[in-house]
Protein backbone atom coordinates (compact mmCIF):
# COMPACT_ATOMS: atom_id res chain seq x y z
CA UNK A 1 0.00 0.00 0.00
CA UNK A 2 0.84 3.35 -1.07
CA UNK A 3 1.98 5.73 1.67
CA UNK A 4 -0.69 8.75 1.87
CA UNK A 5 -1.34 11.83 4.39
CA UNK A 6 -4.19 11.40 6.93
CA UNK A 7 -6.34 14.22 7.72
CA UNK A 8 -9.57 13.82 10.14
CA UNK A 9 -12.41 15.67 9.18
CA UNK A 10 -14.09 17.82 11.62
CA UNK A 11 -17.16 18.93 9.39
CA UNK A 12 -18.93 17.78 6.35
CA UNK A 13 -17.70 21.09 5.02
CA UNK A 14 -13.96 20.67 5.85
CA UNK A 15 -13.94 17.04 4.44
CA UNK A 16 -15.47 18.68 1.11
CA UNK A 17 -13.26 21.01 0.65
CA UNK A 18 -10.35 18.41 1.60
CA UNK A 19 -11.40 16.18 -0.78
CA UNK A 20 -11.20 18.52 -3.85
CA UNK A 21 -7.11 18.07 -3.66
CA UNK A 22 -6.06 15.79 -6.13
CA UNK A 23 -5.57 12.25 -5.47
CA UNK A 24 -7.51 12.33 -2.15
CA UNK A 25 -10.60 10.53 -1.21
CA UNK A 26 -12.60 9.88 1.60
CA UNK A 27 -12.54 7.15 4.11
CA UNK A 28 -15.66 5.69 5.61
CA UNK A 29 -15.60 2.07 6.94
CA UNK A 30 -12.48 1.37 4.75
CA UNK A 31 -13.72 -1.55 3.75
CA UNK A 32 -13.38 -1.09 0.24
CA UNK A 33 -10.98 1.83 0.24
CA UNK A 34 -8.12 0.08 2.23
CA UNK A 35 -8.53 -3.45 0.66
CA UNK A 36 -8.11 -1.33 -3.19
CA UNK A 37 -5.10 0.23 -1.44
CA UNK A 38 -3.43 -3.13 -0.62
CA UNK A 39 -4.47 -4.34 -4.15
CA UNK A 40 -2.88 -1.27 -6.13
CA UNK A 41 -6.22 -0.10 -7.41
CA UNK A 42 -6.50 2.89 -4.85
CA UNK A 43 -3.32 4.79 -4.82
CA UNK A 44 -4.51 7.98 -2.73
CA UNK A 45 -2.38 10.63 -1.72
CA UNK A 46 -4.85 11.92 1.13
CA UNK A 47 -6.79 9.96 3.05
CA UNK A 48 -9.69 12.06 4.71
CA UNK A 49 -11.02 10.47 7.75
CA UNK A 50 -14.91 11.36 7.89
CA UNK A 51 -15.73 8.65 10.56
CA UNK A 52 -15.59 11.31 13.26
CA UNK A 53 -17.80 13.65 11.64
CA UNK A 54 -20.99 13.62 14.40
CA UNK A 55 -24.47 13.86 12.96
CA UNK A 56 -24.34 11.79 9.98
CA UNK A 57 -25.28 8.32 11.52
CA UNK A 58 -28.75 8.92 12.30
CA UNK A 59 -31.76 6.25 11.24
CA UNK A 60 -35.14 7.77 11.25
CA UNK A 61 -38.35 6.47 9.88
CA UNK A 62 -41.89 8.39 9.72
CA UNK A 63 -45.08 7.99 7.48
CA UNK A 64 -43.06 9.87 4.56
CA UNK A 65 -40.12 7.37 4.40
CA UNK A 66 -36.73 6.25 5.75
CA UNK A 67 -33.73 9.06 6.00
CA UNK A 68 -30.07 7.94 6.53
CA UNK A 69 -26.91 9.15 7.22
CA UNK A 70 -24.04 8.05 5.17
CA UNK A 71 -22.45 6.89 8.34
CA UNK A 72 -25.14 4.61 9.59
CA UNK A 73 -23.13 1.48 9.73
CA UNK A 74 -25.17 -1.52 7.66
CA UNK A 75 -25.21 -3.49 10.91
CA UNK A 76 -27.24 -0.41 12.28
CA UNK A 77 -29.48 -0.01 9.21
CA UNK A 78 -29.94 -3.87 8.67
CA UNK A 79 -31.35 -4.40 12.43
CA UNK A 80 -33.13 -1.36 12.79
CA UNK A 81 -36.75 -2.30 13.61
CA UNK A 82 -38.79 0.37 11.34
CA UNK A 83 -36.90 -0.82 8.75
CA UNK A 84 -37.37 -4.21 8.92
CA UNK A 85 -41.09 -3.46 9.48
CA UNK A 86 -41.10 -0.91 6.48
CA UNK A 87 -38.75 -1.35 4.07
CA UNK A 88 -38.03 -5.25 4.36
CA UNK A 89 -35.88 -5.45 1.31
CA UNK A 90 -33.25 -2.64 2.78
CA UNK A 91 -33.03 -4.20 6.21
CA UNK A 92 -32.90 -8.26 3.81
CA UNK A 93 -30.31 -6.72 1.33
CA UNK A 94 -27.98 -5.88 4.01
CA UNK A 95 -28.07 -8.82 6.84
CA UNK A 96 -27.58 -11.04 3.62
CA UNK A 97 -24.29 -9.09 2.52
CA UNK A 98 -20.87 -9.86 3.83
CA UNK A 99 -19.82 -10.50 7.74
CA UNK A 100 -21.35 -9.28 10.75
CA UNK A 101 -17.37 -7.72 11.47
CA UNK A 102 -17.76 -6.30 7.95
CA UNK A 103 -21.46 -4.71 8.38
CA UNK A 104 -20.52 -3.25 11.52
CA UNK A 105 -17.49 -1.21 10.11
CA UNK A 106 -18.86 -0.68 6.57
CA UNK A 107 -21.40 2.57 5.93
CA UNK A 108 -24.51 3.00 4.00
CA UNK A 109 -22.77 5.98 1.51
CA UNK A 110 -19.29 4.16 1.13
CA UNK A 111 -21.54 1.04 0.33
CA UNK A 112 -23.13 1.96 -2.48
CA UNK A 113 -19.62 3.41 -4.10
CA UNK A 114 -18.26 -0.07 -3.65
CA UNK A 115 -16.12 -1.19 -6.37
CA UNK A 116 -16.12 -4.13 -8.70
CA UNK A 117 -15.36 -7.75 -7.17
CA UNK A 118 -13.80 -8.19 -10.80
CA UNK A 119 -10.51 -10.56 -10.39
CA UNK A 120 -8.60 -8.58 -13.12
CA UNK A 121 -9.50 -5.32 -12.21
CA UNK A 122 -8.45 -5.83 -8.65
CA UNK A 123 -4.94 -7.29 -9.85
CA UNK A 124 -3.13 -4.52 -11.28
CA UNK A 125 0.77 -5.93 -11.66
CA UNK A 126 -0.59 -9.17 -13.41
CA UNK A 127 -3.03 -7.79 -15.64
CA UNK A 128 -2.42 -4.45 -16.69
CA UNK A 129 -4.97 -4.13 -19.39
CA UNK A 130 -8.22 -2.79 -17.72
CA UNK A 131 -10.54 -0.08 -19.23
CA UNK A 132 -12.23 0.66 -15.58
CA UNK A 133 -8.41 1.79 -13.80
CA UNK A 134 -6.95 2.60 -17.04
CA UNK A 135 -9.24 3.73 -20.04
CA UNK A 136 -8.30 2.54 -23.47
CA UNK A 137 -6.10 -0.37 -22.23
CA UNK A 138 -8.60 -3.17 -22.60
CA UNK A 139 -10.20 -5.58 -20.87
CA UNK A 140 -8.18 -8.74 -19.04
CA UNK A 141 -11.31 -10.34 -18.48
CA UNK A 142 -12.86 -10.98 -22.27
CA UNK A 143 -11.73 -14.00 -22.30
CA UNK A 144 -10.87 -15.04 -19.05
CA UNK A 145 -12.75 -16.48 -16.10
CA UNK A 146 -15.78 -14.56 -15.85
CA UNK A 147 -18.33 -16.86 -13.96
CA UNK A 148 -19.41 -13.68 -11.75
CA UNK A 149 -19.06 -11.21 -14.34
CA UNK A 150 -22.49 -8.93 -15.52
CA UNK A 151 -24.50 -9.53 -18.82
CA UNK A 152 -26.52 -6.62 -18.61
CA UNK A 153 -25.63 -3.28 -19.73
CA UNK A 154 -22.21 -4.46 -20.79
CA UNK A 155 -19.55 -3.74 -23.90
CA UNK A 156 -16.67 -5.23 -24.63
CA UNK A 157 -15.37 -2.32 -23.31
CA UNK A 158 -15.90 -3.99 -19.40
CA UNK A 159 -18.01 -7.12 -18.84
CA UNK A 160 -17.38 -6.30 -14.64
CA UNK A 161 -20.43 -6.42 -12.60
CA UNK A 162 -21.66 -3.88 -9.68
CA UNK A 163 -21.75 -6.07 -6.60
CA UNK A 164 -23.85 -4.31 -3.81
CA UNK A 165 -26.89 -5.65 -2.55
CA UNK A 166 -27.90 -2.48 -0.96
CA UNK A 167 -28.53 -0.59 -4.43
CA UNK A 168 -30.57 -3.14 -5.95
CA UNK A 169 -32.91 -2.53 -3.39
CA UNK A 170 -32.71 1.36 -3.48
CA UNK A 171 -33.04 1.06 -7.17
CA UNK A 172 -36.75 -1.03 -6.54
CA UNK A 173 -37.64 1.72 -3.82
CA UNK A 174 -37.29 4.88 -5.39
CA UNK A 175 -34.75 5.99 -2.60
CA UNK A 176 -32.43 9.11 -3.26
CA UNK A 177 -28.94 10.25 -2.73
CA UNK A 178 -29.09 13.46 -0.89
CA UNK A 179 -25.48 15.00 -1.90
CA UNK A 180 -26.08 18.12 -0.29
CA UNK A 181 -26.38 20.56 -3.14
CA UNK A 182 -28.47 18.32 -5.26
CA UNK A 183 -30.44 14.97 -4.82
CA UNK A 184 -30.12 12.29 -6.97
CA UNK A 185 -32.20 9.12 -7.63
CA UNK A 186 -30.55 6.14 -6.92
CA UNK A 187 -31.13 4.82 -10.19
CA UNK A 188 -29.47 8.25 -11.80
CA UNK A 189 -26.50 8.03 -9.45
CA UNK A 190 -25.02 5.43 -10.80
CA UNK A 191 -23.92 5.27 -14.62
CA UNK A 192 -24.30 2.03 -17.27
CA UNK A 193 -20.62 1.89 -17.72
CA UNK A 194 -20.97 0.24 -21.13
CA UNK A 195 -18.87 2.76 -23.25
CA UNK A 196 -16.95 4.72 -20.22
CA UNK A 197 -16.26 2.30 -17.99
CA UNK A 198 -14.42 4.22 -15.24
CA UNK A 199 -17.27 6.61 -14.72
CA UNK A 200 -19.22 4.70 -12.07
CA UNK A 201 -21.17 7.33 -10.41
CA UNK A 202 -22.76 10.73 -10.73
CA UNK A 203 -20.58 12.14 -8.02
CA UNK A 204 -18.02 14.96 -8.66
CA UNK A 205 -14.96 15.95 -6.99
CA UNK A 206 -15.68 17.43 -3.45
CA UNK A 207 -19.14 16.32 -3.25
CA UNK A 208 -20.15 13.90 -0.46
CA UNK A 209 -22.98 11.62 0.40
CA UNK A 210 -25.03 12.98 2.81
CA UNK A 211 -27.14 9.95 3.26
CA UNK A 212 -30.09 8.40 1.47
CA UNK A 213 -33.95 8.46 1.64
CA UNK A 214 -36.61 5.97 0.91
CA UNK A 215 -40.12 7.10 0.15
CA UNK A 216 -43.00 4.74 1.94
CA UNK A 217 -45.06 2.69 -0.54
CA UNK A 218 -47.00 -0.21 0.14
CA UNK A 219 -44.96 -2.55 -2.01
CA UNK A 220 -41.88 -1.32 -0.05
CA UNK A 221 -43.60 -2.80 2.96
CA UNK A 222 -44.42 -5.47 1.25
CA UNK A 223 -40.96 -6.28 0.11
CA UNK A 224 -38.02 -8.79 -0.36
CA UNK A 225 -34.11 -9.42 -1.46
CA UNK A 226 -33.45 -13.06 -2.72
CA UNK A 227 -30.09 -13.61 -3.34
CA UNK A 228 -28.63 -16.71 -4.64
CA UNK A 229 -24.88 -17.45 -4.42
CA UNK A 230 -22.24 -19.80 -4.77
CA UNK A 231 -21.91 -20.61 -0.98
CA UNK A 232 -24.73 -20.03 2.03
CA UNK A 233 -23.30 -16.98 3.77
CA UNK A 234 -20.38 -14.24 2.96
CA UNK A 235 -20.51 -14.32 -0.18
CA UNK A 236 -21.67 -11.84 -3.23
CA UNK A 237 -24.54 -12.43 -5.38
CA UNK A 238 -24.48 -14.42 -8.36
CA UNK A 239 -27.99 -12.95 -8.69
CA UNK A 240 -30.11 -11.31 -6.61
CA UNK A 241 -33.78 -9.43 -6.92
CA UNK A 242 -35.24 -6.99 -4.91
CA UNK A 243 -38.75 -6.88 -5.36
CA UNK A 244 -41.64 -5.26 -4.01
CA UNK A 245 -45.87 -5.70 -4.70
CA UNK A 246 -48.93 -3.98 -3.92
CA UNK A 247 -52.38 -5.82 -4.66
CA UNK A 248 -55.17 -4.55 -5.41
CA UNK A 249 -58.24 -4.87 -2.88
CA UNK A 250 -59.06 -8.27 -4.67
CA UNK A 251 -55.68 -9.46 -3.08
CA UNK A 252 -55.03 -10.83 -6.97
CA UNK A 253 -54.32 -8.21 -9.59
CA UNK A 254 -51.07 -6.40 -9.53
CA UNK A 255 -51.57 -2.93 -9.03
CA UNK A 256 -48.03 -1.79 -8.29
CA UNK A 257 -44.79 -4.10 -8.70
CA UNK A 258 -40.70 -3.26 -8.06
CA UNK A 259 -38.01 -5.36 -9.65
CA UNK A 260 -34.47 -4.62 -9.27
CA UNK A 261 -31.21 -7.24 -10.26
CA UNK A 262 -28.21 -7.59 -8.27
CA UNK A 263 -24.79 -9.50 -9.45
CA UNK A 264 -26.13 -9.43 -13.21
CA UNK A 265 -25.74 -5.85 -14.34
CA UNK A 266 -22.83 -2.94 -14.66
CA UNK A 267 -25.26 -1.25 -11.86
CA UNK A 268 -28.14 -1.73 -9.67
CA UNK A 269 -30.56 -2.97 -12.10
CA UNK A 270 -34.28 -2.18 -12.01
CA UNK A 271 -36.30 -3.81 -14.44
CA UNK A 272 -38.74 -2.07 -15.77
CA UNK A 273 -40.12 -3.99 -18.59
CA UNK A 274 -41.07 -6.92 -16.34
CA UNK A 275 -42.97 -4.18 -14.52
CA UNK A 276 -44.71 -2.72 -16.96
CA UNK A 277 -45.80 -6.32 -17.93
CA UNK A 278 -47.36 -7.51 -14.72
CA UNK A 279 -49.19 -4.16 -13.60
CA UNK A 280 -53.14 -5.51 -13.94
CA UNK A 281 -51.95 -9.32 -14.07
CA UNK A 282 -53.18 -11.48 -12.01
CA UNK A 283 -50.37 -12.95 -9.83
CA UNK A 284 -49.48 -16.09 -11.41
CA UNK A 285 -46.43 -18.16 -11.55
CA UNK A 286 -46.75 -18.59 -15.20
CA UNK A 287 -47.38 -15.15 -15.41
CA UNK A 288 -44.70 -14.01 -13.62
CA UNK A 289 -42.19 -16.19 -14.66
CA UNK A 290 -43.07 -15.51 -18.36
CA UNK A 291 -42.56 -11.56 -17.46
CA UNK A 292 -39.17 -11.94 -15.71
CA UNK A 293 -37.80 -13.19 -18.82
CA UNK A 294 -38.16 -9.78 -19.98
CA UNK A 295 -35.17 -8.00 -17.75
CA UNK A 296 -32.79 -10.53 -19.67
CA UNK A 297 -33.60 -8.33 -22.90
CA UNK A 298 -30.40 -7.40 -24.60
CA UNK A 299 -28.35 -9.29 -22.19
CA UNK A 300 -25.12 -10.50 -23.27
CA UNK A 301 -22.80 -13.36 -22.36
CA UNK A 302 -19.42 -13.70 -23.11
CA UNK A 303 -18.46 -16.85 -21.63
CA UNK A 304 -18.80 -19.10 -18.41
CA UNK A 305 -21.58 -16.67 -16.59
CA UNK A 306 -24.18 -17.75 -19.15
CA UNK A 307 -25.84 -19.32 -16.64
CA UNK A 308 -27.19 -16.01 -15.28
CA UNK A 309 -29.37 -15.43 -18.12
CA UNK A 310 -30.87 -18.72 -16.87
CA UNK A 311 -31.48 -17.78 -13.44
CA UNK A 312 -31.86 -13.87 -12.89
CA UNK A 313 -35.34 -14.39 -14.07
CA UNK A 314 -35.99 -17.39 -11.98
CA UNK A 315 -34.60 -15.37 -8.95
CA UNK A 316 -37.04 -13.11 -9.71
CA UNK A 317 -39.97 -15.14 -10.17
CA UNK A 318 -39.28 -16.60 -6.68
CA UNK A 319 -39.30 -13.31 -4.99
CA UNK A 320 -42.35 -12.00 -6.39
CA UNK A 321 -44.12 -15.25 -5.96
CA UNK A 322 -42.79 -14.93 -2.18
CA UNK A 323 -43.64 -11.23 -1.49
CA UNK A 324 -47.45 -12.54 -3.22
CA UNK A 325 -47.97 -14.90 -0.25
CA UNK A 326 -47.30 -17.49 -3.05
CA UNK A 327 -44.10 -19.20 -2.78
CA UNK B 1 9.28 9.36 2.81
CA UNK B 2 8.10 8.63 6.29
CA UNK B 3 5.01 11.16 7.59
CA UNK B 4 4.53 9.28 10.95
CA UNK B 5 1.98 10.56 13.36
CA UNK B 6 1.52 10.20 16.49
CA UNK B 7 -1.63 8.32 17.87
CA UNK B 8 -2.87 7.49 21.44
CA UNK B 9 -4.70 3.95 21.37
CA UNK B 10 -6.89 2.59 23.90
CA UNK B 11 -6.22 -0.82 23.78
CA UNK B 12 -7.47 -3.61 26.46
CA UNK B 13 -8.05 -0.43 28.91
CA UNK B 14 -4.07 0.41 28.87
CA UNK B 15 -3.68 3.95 26.89
CA UNK B 16 -1.00 3.27 24.45
CA UNK B 17 1.39 6.07 22.45
CA UNK B 18 2.78 5.46 19.13
CA UNK B 19 4.50 6.76 15.94
CA UNK B 20 3.32 5.72 13.06
CA UNK B 21 2.93 5.81 9.65
CA UNK B 22 -1.05 7.15 8.92
CA UNK B 23 -1.30 3.88 6.29
CA UNK B 24 -0.32 1.72 9.42
CA UNK B 25 -3.74 -0.82 9.93
CA UNK B 26 -4.94 -1.63 13.54
CA UNK B 27 -3.64 -4.87 12.70
CA UNK B 28 -0.50 -3.82 11.84
CA UNK B 29 -0.16 -1.44 14.88
CA UNK B 30 -1.12 -4.09 17.29
CA UNK B 31 1.32 -6.83 15.97
CA UNK B 32 4.45 -5.25 15.18
CA UNK B 33 4.34 -1.62 16.89
CA UNK B 34 3.10 -3.19 20.21
CA UNK B 35 3.67 -6.69 19.90
CA UNK B 36 0.18 -7.47 20.75
CA UNK B 37 0.51 -11.13 18.24
CA UNK B 38 -2.69 -12.39 19.23
CA UNK B 39 -4.89 -11.02 16.65
CA UNK B 40 -3.87 -13.03 13.79
CA UNK B 41 -3.18 -11.76 10.00
CA UNK B 42 -4.85 -14.12 7.73
CA UNK B 43 -5.83 -12.71 4.34
CA UNK B 44 -5.03 -9.23 5.26
CA UNK B 45 -7.98 -8.07 3.08
CA UNK B 46 -11.16 -8.38 4.69
CA UNK B 47 -11.77 -12.05 3.48
CA UNK B 48 -11.21 -14.53 6.32
CA UNK B 49 -11.91 -12.69 9.95
CA UNK B 50 -8.89 -13.67 11.69
CA UNK B 51 -7.48 -10.38 12.61
CA UNK B 52 -11.43 -9.69 14.33
CA UNK B 53 -10.89 -7.19 17.34
CA UNK B 54 -13.55 -4.75 18.79
CA UNK B 55 -13.80 -1.15 18.61
CA UNK B 56 -16.05 0.55 21.06
CA UNK B 57 -17.72 -3.20 21.62
CA UNK B 58 -18.48 -4.44 18.08
CA UNK B 59 -16.71 -6.50 15.80
CA UNK B 60 -14.96 -5.40 13.69
CA UNK B 61 -11.82 -6.56 11.26
CA UNK B 62 -8.11 -5.08 12.00
CA UNK B 63 -6.70 -5.49 8.79
CA UNK B 64 -9.34 -2.89 7.35
CA UNK B 65 -9.11 -0.48 10.01
CA UNK B 66 -6.20 2.26 10.19
CA UNK B 67 -4.91 2.89 13.62
CA UNK B 68 -5.23 6.37 13.36
CA UNK B 69 -8.94 6.04 12.19
CA UNK B 70 -9.61 4.37 16.19
CA UNK B 71 -7.79 6.80 17.57
CA UNK B 72 -10.02 7.80 20.75
CA UNK B 73 -12.11 4.61 20.77
CA UNK B 74 -12.25 1.83 22.74
CA UNK B 75 -10.11 -1.47 21.38
CA UNK B 76 -10.43 -4.66 22.64
CA UNK B 77 -8.07 -7.69 21.44
CA UNK B 78 -7.58 -11.36 22.30
CA UNK B 79 -5.06 -10.65 25.14
CA UNK B 80 -7.83 -8.22 27.15
CA UNK B 81 -10.94 -10.88 27.43
CA UNK B 82 -9.97 -13.20 30.14
CA UNK B 83 -10.64 -11.65 33.92
CA UNK B 84 -7.92 -9.93 35.80
CA UNK B 85 -6.86 -12.92 37.31
CA UNK B 86 -6.23 -14.90 35.09
CA UNK B 87 -9.73 -17.02 34.63
CA UNK B 88 -10.47 -17.46 31.06
CA UNK B 89 -13.49 -16.31 29.53
CA UNK B 90 -16.32 -18.80 29.03
CA UNK B 91 -16.15 -18.54 25.78
CA UNK B 92 -12.09 -19.26 25.39
CA UNK B 93 -13.18 -21.67 28.18
CA UNK B 94 -15.73 -22.98 25.90
CA UNK B 95 -13.55 -23.36 22.93
CA UNK B 96 -11.41 -25.13 24.98
CA UNK B 97 -13.86 -27.96 26.32
CA UNK B 98 -15.06 -28.53 22.90
CA UNK B 99 -11.94 -28.19 21.06
CA UNK B 100 -13.17 -25.80 19.16
CA UNK B 101 -9.76 -25.76 16.65
CA UNK B 102 -7.08 -27.24 15.43
CA UNK B 103 -3.90 -25.55 14.51
CA UNK B 104 -5.22 -22.69 16.21
CA UNK B 105 -4.67 -19.66 13.55
CA UNK B 106 -8.14 -18.53 13.58
CA UNK B 107 -8.71 -18.72 16.81
CA UNK B 108 -8.74 -15.96 18.56
CA UNK B 109 -10.55 -14.31 15.53
CA UNK B 110 -13.35 -16.78 16.37
CA UNK B 111 -13.67 -15.80 19.70
CA UNK B 112 -13.58 -12.47 19.33
CA UNK B 113 -15.89 -13.01 16.83
CA UNK B 114 -17.64 -15.45 19.15
CA UNK B 115 -17.98 -13.24 22.10
CA UNK B 116 -19.50 -10.55 20.21
CA UNK B 117 -22.16 -12.95 18.27
CA UNK B 118 -23.47 -14.16 21.84
CA UNK B 119 -23.12 -10.38 22.60
CA UNK B 120 -25.54 -9.26 19.63
CA UNK B 121 -27.71 -11.76 20.56
CA UNK B 122 -27.26 -13.90 17.41
CA UNK B 123 -27.52 -17.54 18.90
CA UNK B 124 -30.91 -18.84 18.97
CA UNK B 125 -30.10 -21.46 16.99
CA UNK B 126 -27.43 -23.18 15.00
CA UNK B 127 -28.10 -22.06 11.50
CA UNK B 128 -28.09 -18.48 13.00
CA UNK B 129 -24.91 -19.42 14.59
CA UNK B 130 -23.68 -20.31 11.58
CA UNK B 131 -24.76 -17.73 9.29
CA UNK B 132 -23.52 -14.85 12.21
CA UNK B 133 -20.03 -16.66 12.38
CA UNK B 134 -19.68 -16.82 8.73
CA UNK B 135 -16.97 -13.80 8.86
CA UNK B 136 -14.75 -16.20 10.39
CA UNK B 137 -13.32 -18.91 8.18
CA UNK B 138 -11.41 -21.90 9.20
CA UNK B 139 -8.92 -24.17 7.15
CA UNK B 140 -8.85 -26.99 9.61
CA UNK B 141 -12.46 -27.01 9.22
CA UNK B 142 -13.40 -26.95 13.50
CA UNK B 143 -16.76 -25.18 12.35
CA UNK B 144 -19.02 -27.77 13.88
CA UNK B 145 -16.87 -27.81 16.74
CA UNK B 146 -16.80 -24.39 16.66
CA UNK B 147 -20.34 -24.18 16.53
CA UNK B 148 -21.02 -26.39 19.63
CA UNK B 149 -19.03 -23.81 21.70
CA UNK B 150 -20.60 -20.78 20.57
CA UNK B 151 -23.96 -22.72 21.99
CA UNK B 152 -22.78 -23.30 25.22
CA UNK B 153 -21.29 -20.38 26.02
CA UNK B 154 -24.49 -18.23 24.88
CA UNK B 155 -26.78 -21.18 27.04
CA UNK B 156 -24.51 -20.09 29.63
CA UNK B 157 -24.70 -16.69 29.41
CA UNK B 158 -28.65 -16.56 29.42
C1 LIG C 1 -14.75 -9.82 2.02
C2 LIG C 1 -15.82 -8.86 1.63
C3 LIG C 1 -17.09 -9.33 1.33
C4 LIG C 1 -18.09 -8.45 0.96
N1 LIG C 1 -19.33 -8.94 0.65
C5 LIG C 1 -20.30 -8.08 0.25
C6 LIG C 1 -21.59 -8.56 -0.11
O1 LIG C 1 -21.87 -9.77 -0.06
N2 LIG C 1 -22.51 -7.65 -0.51
C7 LIG C 1 -22.25 -6.30 -0.56
O2 LIG C 1 -23.14 -5.52 -0.92
N3 LIG C 1 -21.04 -5.83 -0.22
C8 LIG C 1 -20.07 -6.69 0.17
N4 LIG C 1 -18.84 -6.20 0.48
C9 LIG C 1 -18.54 -4.79 0.21
C10 LIG C 1 -18.83 -3.90 1.41
O3 LIG C 1 -20.21 -3.86 1.62
C11 LIG C 1 -18.27 -2.52 1.08
O4 LIG C 1 -16.87 -2.61 1.09
C12 LIG C 1 -18.69 -1.47 2.09
O5 LIG C 1 -20.08 -1.33 2.13
C13 LIG C 1 -18.05 -0.14 1.78
O6 LIG C 1 -18.39 0.77 2.79
P1 LIG C 1 -17.25 1.53 3.62
O7 LIG C 1 -17.93 2.48 4.55
O8 LIG C 1 -16.32 0.56 4.23
O9 LIG C 1 -16.56 2.32 2.44
P2 LIG C 1 -15.08 2.89 2.27
O10 LIG C 1 -14.15 1.82 1.89
O11 LIG C 1 -14.70 3.75 3.42
O12 LIG C 1 -15.35 3.84 1.02
C14 LIG C 1 -15.64 3.32 -0.26
C15 LIG C 1 -15.55 4.46 -1.27
O13 LIG C 1 -16.56 5.42 -1.05
C16 LIG C 1 -16.02 6.70 -0.81
N5 LIG C 1 -16.90 7.29 0.21
C17 LIG C 1 -17.27 6.73 1.39
N6 LIG C 1 -18.17 7.50 2.02
C18 LIG C 1 -18.38 8.57 1.22
C19 LIG C 1 -19.22 9.73 1.32
N7 LIG C 1 -20.02 9.93 2.36
N8 LIG C 1 -19.19 10.63 0.30
C20 LIG C 1 -18.39 10.42 -0.77
N9 LIG C 1 -17.57 9.36 -0.92
C21 LIG C 1 -17.57 8.45 0.07
C22 LIG C 1 -14.60 6.47 -0.37
O14 LIG C 1 -13.77 7.55 -0.72
C23 LIG C 1 -14.24 5.22 -1.17
O15 LIG C 1 -13.86 5.58 -2.46
C24 LIG C 1 -17.82 -7.06 0.90
C25 LIG C 1 -16.55 -6.57 1.23
C26 LIG C 1 -15.56 -7.44 1.59
C27 LIG C 1 -14.20 -6.90 1.94
S1 LIG D 1 -14.32 -6.51 -16.89
FE1 LIG D 1 -14.05 -4.30 -16.58
S2 LIG D 1 -13.08 -4.22 -14.57
FE2 LIG D 1 -12.77 -6.33 -15.31
S3 LIG D 1 -10.81 -6.30 -16.47
FE3 LIG D 1 -12.43 -5.88 -17.96
S4 LIG D 1 -12.45 -3.62 -18.01
FE4 LIG D 1 -11.43 -4.17 -16.12
S1 LIG E 1 -6.70 -10.79 8.10
FE1 LIG E 1 -8.37 -9.44 8.36
S2 LIG E 1 -10.00 -10.57 7.51
FE2 LIG E 1 -8.30 -11.81 7.00
S1 LIG F 1 -8.10 -24.17 13.62
FE1 LIG F 1 -6.75 -24.09 11.92
S2 LIG F 1 -7.64 -22.50 10.75
FE2 LIG F 1 -9.13 -22.82 12.26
Amino acid sequence: MRDFSYFRATSAEDARQAALQASAVMLAGGTTLLDLAKCGVAEPEAVIDITHLSGLDGIAVNQEGAVIGTLAKMAAVADHPDIKAWFPAVSESLSLAASAQLRNMATIGGNLLQRTRCAYFRDPLTFPACNKRNPGSGCSALGGVIRNHAVLGVSEQCIASYPGDLAAALVALDAVVDLGQRQVPVDDFFLPYDHAPERETVLQPGEMILGISIPASVAARNSTYLKVRDRQSYEFAAASAAVGLELESDNRTIKDIRVALGGVASKPWRARAVEQALIGKALEEQTVARAARLAMDGAVSYGDNLYKIELAPRVITRAIMKVGGLA
Amino acid sequence: MTRTIQLTLDINGHSHELDVEPRVTLLDALREHLLLTGTKKGCDQGQCGACTCHVDGKRVLSCLTLAAQVEGRQITTIEGIAAENGDLHPVQAAFLEHDAFQCGYCTPGQIMSAVACIKEGHTGSDEEIREYMSGNLCRCGAYNSVVAAVREAAEAAR
